[in-house]
Formats: structure tokens, sequence, C-alpha cells
């Protein structure tokens, strides 16, 4: 077998990097930075902790932006599809930037802070994502947080993590954010994530981000998780990836995210690439977005062809691999719309082998969310 | 009898009867929790460097090289049928084939486990 060498890449660290070290966190390059894959007690271990209790997972990599200006609501809806000028202060929305061809840019958080948005974008993205902004909202004023860390707490214990720290936090209710003082620092606490489970995000100075974590890991309830964990939590959860799942090619109704494009912008459109995305919504897109539960215990991974009972290529996994929670091989992938009703049989083309799978809902477990 | 290693990560231990080989410990830690192994059927002839099987973890697929040439006498259906066994046990119970050597200067090429030990900590064979 083969065994990746070193890495040799200067990579970029995030404030939590020691505290990684310490616990023992194998370390990988994920988008030039040196996050955990795992940590010694292993991917199954974390995923499972954190749909029983609670894991903490650094997410520093991601960008953290605020935008100011005369009403950024009403500008950043030239370039999503969701509608913010109704999004109330404390209130956060899940949205995609668009291009004009109808496809996805990124998938990001929009949050009101009462004086201006304040989102969080993907790693990879984030410098496009910045560019992008800057030259299509000239009237606004893009600031990146770069000396900010974004902790992620997830799992049904969440609240009980929390409440010691940030006594307002559990009265939140999903998709809701608040700024709270942790050990005497401004930050912003949000309740939302991407493991399915109920959970908070917290958006900390860098400077106190390695106390916060550490004071986080003083209850016994939770312990660290790394990108592997958040990996197979995601994906049992049905929560795309952007650069996998997601790209410049897939639009929102493929990709089944139609409920971001909120009544309001179906009706008026005015986001780079309605004439395509309105037109799927009436029409149906040619492909969507579908689980699929393979039959046998080999995992269908990213890129794996999907075809028909007999075949015939009818499109490609994007995510893939093993559910912790079910035992079981499961994958995400792109079909022809005339395979994508729950039930259909389809195959999967691993290694020259024709797999038998079985279509499913997008979702392999259930959102735990706090409404 | 000495055991040997491949710098693919493989084991191999040659006995009266022919030969055992398997992943090593350090390989197994590497790929992380084992979910899913594919073998060969005995009868499976091989040259040196041939995939002749596939291992996936949660993390990622891998595929096992034959450390030389030979043929399968037997598959180990234990690690098959509980993959998590080559985390526990991979230079033991988990051993992956019994194999009939067909190319004894094969065994020339591998390294002994001082020098493998020295191969994973320095990535340097001699």
């Amino acid at each position: 077998m083969t065994v990746a060498a070193h890495a040799a890449k200067e990579l970029r660290r995030t404030p939590l990097f020691d505290v990684h070290i310490q616990r023992g966190g194998k370390m990988v390059d994920f988008a030039g930075w040196s996050l955990a894959v795992e940590y010694p007690t292993g991917i199954v271990a974390e995923h499972k902790q954190c749909r029983a209790t609670a894991a903490v997972f650094d997410v520093s990599h991601m960008g953290q932006l605020l935008l100011k200006g005369d009403n950024p609501a009403r500008a950043l809806e030239a370039l999503v599809p969701s509608a913010l000028e109704g999004l109330k202060p404390g209130k956060a929305r899940y949205s995609v930037l668009t291009n004009d061809a109808g496809g996805i840019l990124d998938d990001l958080i929009i949050s009101n802070t009462g004086d201006e948005l304040f989102l969080v974008v993907n790693a990879a993205t984030r410098e496009r994502d910045i560019r992008h902004l800057a030259s299509r909202l000239p009237s606004l004023d893009i600031v990146e947080l770069a000396d900010r860390a974004l902790l992620a707490i997830q799992g049904p214990a969440s609240p009980q993590v929390v409440a010691e720290m940030m006594p307002g936090a559990p009265a939140l209710n999903f998709m809701e954010t608040m700024a709270v003082e942790v050990l005497g620092v401004k930050c912003r606490v949000s309740r939302l994530g991407y493991t399915g489970e109920d959970g908070f995000e917290l958006s900390v100075p860098a400077t106190h981000a390695a106390d916060i974590g550490l004071a986080l890991l003083d209850n016994e309830l939770i312990r660290p998780a790394g990108l592997g964990a958040r990996d197979t939590l995601r994906l049992e959860a049905g929560l795309c990836l952007y650069g996998q799942d997601l790209d410049e090619s897939t639009s929102p109704v493929e990709a089944q995210l139609s409920w971001v494009i909120q009544k309001r912008r179906r009706e008026e459109g005015g986001f780079p690439g309605a004439r395509r995305i309105l037109g799927e919504l009436s029409e149906g897109p040619k492909r969507k977005l579908v689980g699929l539960r393979p039959q046998g215990r080999a995992p269908a991974r990213h890129g794996v062809e999907i075809t028909s009972p007999t075949g015939e290529a009818i499109g490609a996994v994007t995510s893939g691999g093993f559910s912790p929670t079910l035992g079981a091989p499961i994958s995400i992938g792109y079909v022809s719309s005339a395979y994508a009703e729950p039930g259909s049989e389809v195959g999967l083309r691993v290694r020259h082998q024709l797999l038998p799978a079985i279509v499913t809902e997008l979702r392999f477990v259930p959102h735990r969310y706090k409404r | 009898m000495p055991t040997y290693f491949s710098d693919a990560h493989e084991w191999i231990t040659p006995k009266d009867d022919g030969a055992l080989m398997g992943i090593t410990a350090y390989a197994a830690e590497a790929l992380g929790e084992v979910v899913y192994l594919e073998l060969k059927e005995a009868g499976f002839r091989f040259n040196k460097g041939d995939v002749i099987g596939i291992i996936e973890s949660v993390k990622v697929a891998s595929e096992i090289y034959a450390p030389l040439g030979g043929e399968i006498v037997q598959a180990n259906s234990a690690p098959v049928e509980n993959p998590g066994l080559l985390n526990e046990s991979p230079e033991g119970d988990a051993w992956l084939y019994k194999i009939k050597i067909t190319d004894e200067t094969g065994l020339s090429g591998l390294m002994n486990p001082e020098t493998y030990q020295t191969f994973i900590a320095t990535g340097d064979r001699t």
C-alpha cells in the first residue's frame, strides 16, 4: 500500500495548532492549512462522541468576513438567490453565491449582527469570494476578520457545554446568533453547524482561541474531533461539501438546495444565473443530488460512476465513504432525474465491478436542530 | 523463520509449507480504522508489484501490492468478515494470505526488521 510522505509544504497554522499537537492530533494539509484529521481515539470514536454527547472542531481555516455599508443585505441579494432584506437582526441564513450560468461559486452562512452582515465562507474559496464581493459590490466595505478563530461545538450536550461560559447561548434557536463575552473578550456565538446535530459555532479573537478551546475541553462531556469525523458527520447528515458536491457547474436546484431561494426571490429573480435556476425550479432539473446505499460493504467514493442497473452511465458519486452510525457504506452523487426517486435501483462502477445500490433521500440520519 | 518487509508496508514470513503475508502495524496505523477488505482467491498467481487486494479505511482506499511473485494458497477470511481485526492485529491474526513463493530471489529485495524500522522512521532503506 501507499503511505503519504511527510508534508514538506509550508502550511498555515490556526491559533489552536499547539492544542492539536498536545492532544495528539494527526496533522494534514487541508486547503493549505495544517489541521487535525483525527486524534488518537480515531474518526469513528470522534464521530460517535459527537452524535452521543458533544465534540469540538477547530474550523478556524474558514473565512470570516464583515459586510458594512448602506443596507448590505439589499446589496448582497444581487449575488445570492436568498432573501436577505427580511433577515432580522440576530438571525442567520445558509445560502450560495451563484455565477451568471447558475452554478455555485461557494456556499456560506450569512448572519445579520444588527449593524452589518457577518459571513462565514469556505477556506479554499475565501480569496476568490472576497474578490468577487469587492468587484460586484463596490458600495460595501468588505472586511476580512483574519485575526479570528472559529470553534464548532456540536452534539446533543452542546447546550450544557456552552452554558457555563455563555449563559445566554442555550436560549438561541437554530440559525440564531448573538454577541457574547467569553473570558473577558467579545465573541459571537451562533446556533448552527455542519454535523446534523444541535450545536454552536463560536467566533473568537485569535489571541484567546487556545484559552477558550482549553476551557471548553475542561468539560468532560466534550472531546476534540478532527476533519475526518467532520466529513463523515456531514455526509450522514446529507450536507454538501463545496468543491466536491457543489461547484461552478452545479445549480442550487440540482443540489436539492431550492429551499435557500425564498418566495420573493423566485418571483423577482435578480440574482446571477436566475434564468437557469428559475427555469429548473419550474421545469425540474436534468440531474439531482441523491443519497446512495451500496448494497455490499465496499464504499463508493468521489468520482465513482453511477449507472442504470444495466450499466449505462447516469451520473457520478461526489462524496462517499463509511457511515459509523449505520455501520455501512453511504454515498451522495448526481443522477439523471429519471433515477432520482428514492428506491430506484442503480449500479456503482467500483474498480471494474458493477455494484448494486439503492437511491435514498440525501440525509441518512435525521437532523436534530433546536427549532 | 525471519520476517521480511517491503517498502509498500507488507510483511512476509516464509514457513516450511509456504509463507504468510499481511500489512504492517505501521500501515494499519496510517490507514486508520479499516472498514472493508477485498482479497483475491486461492489459486491466483501474481508477479511482484501486482495489486492483490484492496483495503478501505474510514479515510481512504488503498491497494495491496505483491512484495514478490507467487501464488495464493489461502486467503484469510477473518479480516474480510471483521475488517477491524486489521487494526487490532495486523501482524498476527489479520494476516492476509498464505502464499507459495515462486520468485525466491524476491526475498533478497526485501528489508529485515531493523532496516524496515529505519525506513519508516526516515524514509531511507540503506
